[in-house]
Parts: C-alpha cells; sequence; structure tokens
C-alpha cells in the first residue's frame, strides 16, 4: 500500500476543511447572499471539501495504476447525480400535477 | 393455553387452502426425508465439509444452479396456475387474492430468486475458468453471496405456508404495499427475503468485478478477453450501480411499515410515486444485469458451434458498454402514464428506442458469426436460434412501447406481458439453459443427453409461441394484466385458453429438462478430455469436472480465444511443450461462517417480518458476533504442496 | 529455497491484502449509492412537511457546528493513526484510534441527544414525509458511524493481539477509508439537510 502522506497533507486537508466549513456556517448564518447563490455557494464548497478529503486524506492520486477505484468512484458520483437530478426532475412534475 | 396455541397459529400459519395444507405436508416430508437420507448414510459431515463451509467457486457455483432449478420448478407451477385460472371466463379455481399471491410469487421468483442465482452460478461456474485464474478475488464473500442468497430466497419461499404471501405484484407498488392496505407479514416477508439476498447480489458484483479485472492469466488483455467474461464485467458494473437503490427503497417502504413513517404514504405528505421511480431506477438495469450475461453465451455457443471467430469482437464489445450504460437512463418508461410531464417522458422514450441500437449490433454479429460457418446444431446452438428469434420479436415490441404516446394504449396490458416474456424467457431463460447445458460437462464430468435435451427445446420454443403470442393480440383486445378473470362477453377465452395449452407445453418442456439430467447422471456421455464441444477458450483447456485448484500451471494467454489458439499451435509438427516448474497452490481454507452468519441474518428477518423484537435482537447480535468472529480469523489459507497436483493431473490423465 | 518461496508467500499475501482495499473502495461506492438513493428521496420530500414542523423550526445549527467539527477532527485524527502505522508506531496507532472513538463517540452522543429533543418537541419519523426522510438518512449515517466504532475497537484488539503485519496493515487502512467517507457523507448533510434547511 502506496498510499503514504505527510503530516503536512493531513494538516493542510484539515485546515482546509475547517476554512471550507466555517465559510459556508458564515454566509447562512448571516444571510449574506440571495437563496439561490447561497445554495450555489454552500454547494460548490462542499463538492471542494470533498476533494480535499478525497486527495489529502484518502490519496486517492497515489493509488497504483490501473485506477480502477477512481474510475469507480468516478462513476458512482455521475449515477448519484443522475439519480438526485432524475428523481427531482420527473416528481417535481409530478407535484406541479398536483 | 390451548385457545392460545390455536389462535396463534391460525394467524401465523397459512389456512384455509387445501392447496397450501397440501404444500405445508409436502416441505414436511421431504425435510424428514433429506434427514432421514443424511443420518441414514452418515452424511452430515460430508455436507458441512464438503457444501456448507465450501469457498470453491465451482461448487458455490453448483449450489446456486440447484436452487435456482428448484426455484424455476417454483415459478413455473405458479404460472400454471395462473394460467389453469385464465384459460376459461369466470373460473373458481383461484379466488382474487390467491391469484394476486400468485403472480407477485410468480415475478419475484423467476427475477430475482431463479434468474439472478442461474446467472451467477454461471458466472460461478465459468468466469475464474475463462480468465485463467484460481479462484476469485474473495472467495470468502462469494460463499456469503450464496448463503445471504439462500436464506433470503427460504424466507420469502416461507410465506407461503407462514405468515402469508406478498399480493402487491413483484415490485410492491405503494399504497397498495402500506400497512392500511396490507397489514400483515407478507410485505415484510419481500422486503426482507430481498434485501437480504441483495446483499449477496451486491457481494457478487464486487467480487468478479475485482476478479475479472485483476486476476486475469498473464498476456490475457481486456480485449483479448472471452465475450462472456466482458458480458459478466458489464453487469457487474450494472449490479454494483443499482443494487444499493433497490435496497435503500424496500428499506425505506420497510421504514413505513415498521416505524409508521411516510415515505410513500397517501398521509403525512408522503409520495408514492417516488417509490416507483426510485425502484425502476433499479429495476430497468436490473433487466440488463440478467440479459448482458445471456448475450455473452451466446458469443461463446456461436463461436464455438460455427467453429468460427466471433464476428466483429470490438462492436460486441462496445455495444456491451453502450448498453449497460444507456440502460441507466430508460427508467422513466416503466411509468410514463404516471404524470411526469411531457418533456420527461420523451427524454426517457428516445434514451429507451436508443438503446435497440448497439442490441441490433449484437444480433447482426451472431448472424454474421453463423454465415459460412461450419454449424453444428447442438443444443446450445439450438437455443441460440431459438433465442434469435424469439428476443428479436420481443426487442421490437419493446420499441412499440417506447413510444411514450403508443405505450398510454399498451401500458399494463397483456401487450406489455407478452413483451417482457419474449425478452425474459427469449432471452435469459434460454441463454442460462444453453449456458448450462454447454458448461455442464466442465461440471460434472458428462454431458446431458442430447435427444432429451432437444426434445426438451422443442416444447420450449413451441409452447412458448403458443402461450405468449395470442397475448399481444389480447393485449389489444383491451386485456390487462393481473386480472383474476374475465367474463364471456369480452370474446378473450379463445386466445387465453390457447394461451394455456402454451404454458403447458412449456411445463413438458421442463419435465423432459428434469428427466434429462436424471438420465444423464447415469447414461449421459462422460467427457474424457475435458474439451467435450472442441472449444476456444481458456475452461476447455482443464479437466472435466475441474480440479479443486483449476490450472495447474497458469497458462500464458495473450490472444482471443486463447484455447483455439494454443490448439492450433499444438498441432504443429515442431510444437515442443514447454517444461513447466510446478509450484505449491495458495488456497483459502472452508470456513462454516457464511453460512452461519447468513443463518443469523435469516433469524434477524423472520423477527423483522413478525415485528418480534427480540428476534430481531438475537438475530442481529449474532450477524455481529460472526462478523467479529471473521475479523478475528487470521489462519484462512494453506497451500497444496506439489506431490498432490501431480498425483491430482495425473489421476485425471494428464501429464504436466 | 525456502527463501523463495517465503519471499514469494509474502508478495503473493501482499497482493491480496492490496486487493482487498481495492475491494473496499468499490463497496464504498455501493454505499455512496445508498446514500445517494436517501438523499434524493430527503430532496424531493424536503418540503412535504404535513402538520409538522419544517427544518427551520427544528434544527439548531450549533449543536450540528459541533457535530461537524469534532467530526472532522476524527477523521483528521484517523489520518495521525495512519501516519503512525507508516512510522511502524503501535502504540501510538492506539493512542489516535481511540482518540478517534472518542470523537466519535462524541458525535453520535450529541445526535442521539438531538434526536431526543426533536422527539420530544413531536418531531418524529412518523410526523412527516419530510421527518422520515430527514431521520433515515441522517440516522443512516450515524449507525454506520456507530458501527465504525465498534470496528475501531475490535482493531485495536487485534492490534494488541498481532501487533502490525501485512493483514492488519490493510484493516486500518480500510477502517481509515471507511472513516473519512463517513466524513465525506456528513459534508453533504450538514450542506444539504442543515444548512439548506435553516436558510
Amino acid at each position: 500500500m502506496e498510499n503514504h502522506g505527510s503530516l503536512k497533507s493531513y494538516v493542510t486537508g484539515f485546515v482546509l476543511s475547517i476554512i471550507l466549513t466555517i465559510i459556508p456556517l458564515l454566509l447562512v448564518t448571516n444571510h449574506a447572499l440571495s437563496k439561490g447563490m447561497l445554495i450555489v455557494a454552500i454547494m460548490t464548497m462542499a463538492v471542494l471539501q470533498f476533494v480535499i478529503q478525497l486527495v489529502f486524506f484518502m490519496h486517492i492520486r497515489e493509488s497504483e495504476k490501473p485506477r480502477y477505484n477512481v474510475f469507480a468512484l468516478t462513476l458512482g458520483i455521475v449515477f448519484v447525480i443522475t439519480i438526485v437530478v432524475g428523481s427531482m426532475w420527473i416528481m417535481t412534475f409530478n407535484s406541479v400535477v398536483q | 393455553m390451548w385457545e392460545k396455541i390455536k389462535d396463534f397459529s391460525s394467524g401465523f400459519f397459512v389456512t384455509g387452502e387445501p392447496m397450501i395444507y397440501g404444500a405445508d405436508v409436502a416441505i414436511v416430508l421431504v425435510s424428514l426425508a433429506i434427514v432421514y437420507v443424511l443420518t441414514r448414510y452418515k452424511k452430515w459431515g460430508w455436507l458441512w465439509r464438503e457444501w456448507l463451509t465450501t469457498v470453491d467457486h465451482k461448487k458455490i457455483g453448483i449450489m446456486y444452479i440447484i436452487a435456482a432449478l428448484l426455484m424455476l420448478f417454483r415459478g413455473g407451477v405458479d404460472a400454471l396456475l395462473m394460467r389453469t385460472q385464465l384459460a376459461l371466463p369466470n373460473q373458481h379455481f383461484l379466488d382474487s387474492n390467491h391469484y394476486n399471491e400468485i403472480f407477485t410469487t410468480h415475478g419475484t421468483i423467476m427475477i430475482l430468486f431463479m434468474a439472478m442465482p442461474l446467472m451467477f452460478g454461471l458466472f460461478n461456474i465459468a468466469v475464474p475458468l475463462q480468465i485463467g485464474a484460481r479462484d476469485v478475488a474473495y472467495p470468502f464473500l462469494n460463499a456469503v453471496s450464496f448463503w445471504m442468497f439462500f436464506f433470503g430466497a427460504l424466507l420469502f419461499n416461507l410465506s407461503f405456508v407462514i405468515g402469508g404471501s406478498p399480493n402487491a405484484g413483484w415490485l410492491s407498488y405503494p399504497p397498495l404495499s402500506e400497512i392500511p392496505y396490507s397489514s400483515g407479514p407478507g410485505q415484510n416477508f419481500y422486503v426482507w427475503g430481498i434485501n437480504i439476498s441483495g446483499i449477496g447480489s451486491t457481494a457478487t458484483g464486487i467480487n468478479f468485478l475485482v476478479t475479472i479485472l485483476k486476476m486475469r492469466a498473464p498476456g490475457m488483455k481486456l480485449m483479448k478477453m472471452p465475450l462472456f467474461t466482458w458480458s459478466v464485467l458489464a453487469s457487474c458494473i450494472l449490479i454494483i450501480f443499482t443494487f444499493p437503490v433497490f435496497t435503500a427503497t424496500l428499506a425505506m417502504l420497510y421504514i413505513d411499515r415498521f416505524l409508521g413513517g411516510h415515505f410513500f404514504t397517501m398521509t403525512g405528505a408522503g409520495n408514492p410515486m417516488m417509490y416507483i421511480n426510485l425502484i425502476w431506477m433499479w429495476g430497468h438495469p436490473e433487466v440488463y444485469i440478467v440479459v448482458l450475461p445471456a448475450f455473452g453465451i451466446f458469443s461463446e455457443v456461436v463461436a464455438t458451434f460455427s467453429k468460427k471467430k466471433i464476428f466483429g469482437y470490438k462492436s460486441m464489445v462496445f455495444s456491451l458498454i453502450l448498453i449497460s450504460v444507456i440502460s441507466y437512463f430508460t427508467w422513466a418508461h416503466h411509468f410514463f402514464t404516471m404524470g411526469a410531464g411531457a418533456d420527461v417522458n420523451t427524454f426517457f422514450a428516445i434514451a429507451t428506442m436508443a438503446i435497440a441500437i448497439p442490441t441490433g449490433v449484437k444480433i447482426f454479429n451472431w448472424l454474421f458469426t453463423m454465415y459460412k460457418g461450419r454449424i453444428e446444431f447442438s443444443q446450445p446452438m439450438l437455443w441460440t436460434i431459438g433465442f434469435i428469434v424469439c428476443f428479436v420479436i420481443g426487442g421490437a415490441t419493446g420499441v412499440m412501447l417506447s413510444i411514450a404516446p403508443a405505450d398510454y394504449q399498451y401500458h399494463n396490458s397483456y401487450f406489455l406481458i407478452a413483451h417482457f416474456h419474449n425478452t425474459l424467457i427469449g432471452g435469459v431463460v434460454f441463454a442460462y439453459l444453453a449456458g448450462l447445458i454447454y458448461w455442464w460437462p466442465k461440471m460434472f464430468g458428462f454431458k446431458l443427453n442430447d435427444r432429451l435435451g432437444k426434445w426438451a427445446f422443442w416444447f420450449w420454443n413451441i409452447g412458448f409461441y403458443v402461450c405468449f403470442l395470442p397475448q399481444y393480440a389480447l393485449g389489444f383486445m383491451g386485456m390487462t394484466r393481473r386480472l383474476y378473470t374475465y367474463g364471456w362477453d369480452r370474446g378473450w377465452a379463445p386466445l387465453n385458453f390457447v394461451s394455456t395449452i402454451g404454458a403447458f407445453l412449456m411445463g413438458i418442456g421442463f419435465i423432459f429438462q428434469a428427466v434429462q439430467i436424471i438420465y444423464s447422471i447415469k447414461h449421459g456421455e462422460k467427457d474424457t478430455t475435458g474439451d467435450p464441444w472442441n472449444g476456444r477458450t481458456l475452461e476447455w483447456s482443464i479437466p472435466s469436472p475441474a480440479p479443486h485448484y483449476n490450472f495447474a500451471v497458469v497458462p500464458y494467454a495473450p490472444e482471443q480465444d486463447a484455447w483455439w489458439e494454443m490448439k492450433k499451435k499444438m498441432q504443429d509438427p515442431d510444437y515442443k511443450k514447454e517444461k513447466v516448474e510446478l509450484e505449491p497452490i495458495h488456497m483459502p481454507k472452508n470456513t462454516g461462517i457464511p453460512f452461519i452468519m447468513s443463518f443469523f441474518w435469516f433469524i434477524a428477518g423472520f423477527g423483522f417480518t413478525f415485528e418480534w423484537v427480540w428476534m430481531i435482537v438475537v438475530g442481529l447480535i449474532g450477524v455481529a458476533a460472526t462478523m467479529f468472529a471473521r475479523s478475528f480469523q487470521y489462519d484462512d489459507d494453506y497451500y497444496i504442496p506439489v506431490e498432490e497436483i501431480k498425483e491430482t493431473e495425473s489421476a485425471m490423465g494428464r501429464v504436466v | 529455497m525456502m527463501s523463495a518461496i517465503t519471499s514469494q508467500h509474502d508478495h503473493h499475501v501482499e497482493e491480496l491484502e492490496s486487493l482487498k482495499v481495492t475491494g473496499f473502495w468499490i463497496f464504498l461506492v455501493t454505499d455512496c449509492l445508498i446514500f445517494g438513493t436517501l438523499f434524493a428521496t430527503y430532496a424531493v420530500l424536503v418540503n412535504h412537511i404535513a402538520n409538522g414542523p419544517s427544518g427551520k423550526e427544528i434544527f439548531e445549527l450549533s449543536g450540528v457546528t459541533w457535530e461537524t467539527f469534532i467530526l472532522l477532527t476524527s477523521s483528521f485524527t484517523s489520518g495521525l493513526a495512519m501516519l503512525a502505522m507508516h512510522k511502524g508506531n503501535k502504540k501510538q496507532i492506539i493512542n489516535w484510534l481511540i482518540v478517534t472513538i472518542l470523537l466519535g463517540m462524541s458525535f453520535v452522543g450529541l445526535e442521539v441527544r438531538e434526536f431526543a429533543q426533536m422527539v420530544d418537541e413531536g418531531a418524529t419519523i412518523s410526523t412527516s414525509a419530510f421527518l422520515t426522510a430527514f431521520f433515515t438518512l441522517v440516522g443512516t449515517h450515524g449507525l454506520h458511524v456507530s458501527l465504525g466504532i465498534l470496528w475501531m475497537i475490535g482493531l485495536i484488539i487485534q492490534l494488541f493481539q498481532r501487533g502490525l503485519n501485512v493483514k492488519t496493515k490493510r484493516k486500518l487502512t480500510v477502517i481509515g477509508l471507511y472513516w473519512h467517507f463517513l466524513d465525506v457523507v456528513w459534508i453533504f448533510i450538514f450542506t444539504i439537510v442543515y444548512l439548506m434547511g435553516v436558510m
């Protein structure tokens, strides 16, 4: 298992994650943006924090080739988005009809 | 006290139906017979050592297949009962509730407890051998998968005699499957039988995905793999990405039932349509999960029995992948009429039509392979030719159904029933039977009798059309699905009668197969070479039945149709067999944990079904304890010494 | 001769262990899909509050913020356990695992308290579709965390019994991945359920 990481990478990941948690918290509690913009902002930061943790905690860049786990994860994300967005799309019309 | 027992029993056991009393008696007698035989011949130890604790993929495959064939029998009996009830108008052979239970059980069993295990059985039998591997990636997990299936299926099957079968259709739509309309344990049997089994299915998907990606013989690149293995890879990707959706959705239904939740209820602002949306997100890929390996089997059979390389290997691979991906984006075609709106329907209609294209490519490739080949009409080849006609009809009617506005006429009519039976029987069942016959000698060392097999095929094939072609017409004539009876004034009687005859013809086909198996055990032509069909892929390079370590020497297999190419080289007069150094072979140890853990899941599932909290707790603690025990199990492998390999090989007539 | 076989055996065992890590990544993907399904259901039912309260009325951001930082820190400390593993320091691994477990237990404790409070206020799993979806999504995550804690305890015992070897190292790697994954899921719960809930 070559996925090492160093103290530096863990601390960096930790600090960045804290920042990416505090900012959305402050934005929301202070009603700093309009609702739509707020959603975009906090989702973007959530995704960023996800990537940070993948890189700095889970060492996804260091896995051995061929990188099946990266491929599987990417496909998984694609399908999760399909499930969530697809469901919202299909079910929204339903509630309009109701 | 006696009153209490009587009260409890009349709720707990299913009463009032002579057929069910008959089943009760049969179950008790068969169970006693099994216990008697095992005790009389002192086989309990053998059963435990050789089968209940095995982690050998070949044995696990055999167990899957036996279970699937038993389920095929039960699902088939369900079908005959339904067709008997519908043969003529106004019959009282089955009342409406019983009829509902039977069509629910028929669908659930055929798809989840017959097709899936039969498919997993073939995965286990063929894939490691085809890729030149000595085992799957996770042998322990493989055993877990089987026993989870077994106990999940057992739980579901018990509902018939204990508590009452589910009766809300094979997909248990709410609100019918919610407490106000289904207050008994039936729906709980459904959720838990399927979810326990489903854990096993997901695990198999992971297992074979990693096996295929990481354990191929040296030299075997992905684009040189046998097409059956490719189809298994595609199917596993589908399994991994959809079974969790099914598991979560059924769990949510159970939360509604057990904890008073409102996911899909009519009250509390629940939304039943969300269930249908989620369940079909699994449901559509599911049918591709079972049909892709079917396509893989046909690729092997067509190439082998045309004595020709498969036409268009690359396009076959590409179409498998394309079908897998597109199948994720078609699910709403199962509920076009539910009110999602025109733009939603349009998207899904087009995606559904698109999937016919790569499928068509495959059909043409098989035909082009056969063209100018030296065709041998073996049993597997007969099933293949039968498939091509039958499945194409199913595919064409599928495209008809995909036209969303037109589907407002076809939806949930007998047209739909005929369509999916054309694809499921013509595609999946025909393929798995072909695969079973094809790989049977590798499993057991003898071939299945030809004559009986061909009679079986013709009864199945002709019976199928007699049964289902009239149903297309019945659909147009307005007959909807899940009708337990109909009046003379409908004019549906003659076609229904004909359809019932077809069903019984297929039943006769099944009887021929049962006789074929029993007959062949005694008189079947022995497979002495390991290569009874003059095959093309690596499984035919080892003796039949395969030795427990599969390959004494791991082959170097850089070419497509690796075994065929090796045989060609061996015909060369200058061919010199390489001297190989045998090495001890690493094997996993047998273990009772998969069986025991799955048994505790059964206990928990039974508890969940009847909402007996003490039983739930006992079951789940048992599961946790066995998982802990496994975690602490460090001594789980051994080595086969070289001497033993040499002995085993020479006993089978091989010199290494 | 013996050493050749032994080193081959070791290499083979290492390969098998690495295979288990790969398999676990795939398992995590299936777990992603379970959570994805629960998120999709939550998204569809979030405004289906029937006669019950909405998120805004019952979510307490302060408690949730504590939970978030506790879980994040525990993810960090599990990483420190991994670093100790690469240094071969068994004692340090166990210490950091214990810290992780304690943080994890605090997280679960706070969440149980949060749920109990909601139930007390009349917001139960059977009040409305929104609440059923909420309790199921967040509760499933909490259940995963609890199972992870039990798992870590088992692993600590095995470290005491068998020390650091190829197998225990793999087990540590795997639980590390699991724990980080759970923090990732929490990021989305925090954002989509709580932050969007109080907007």
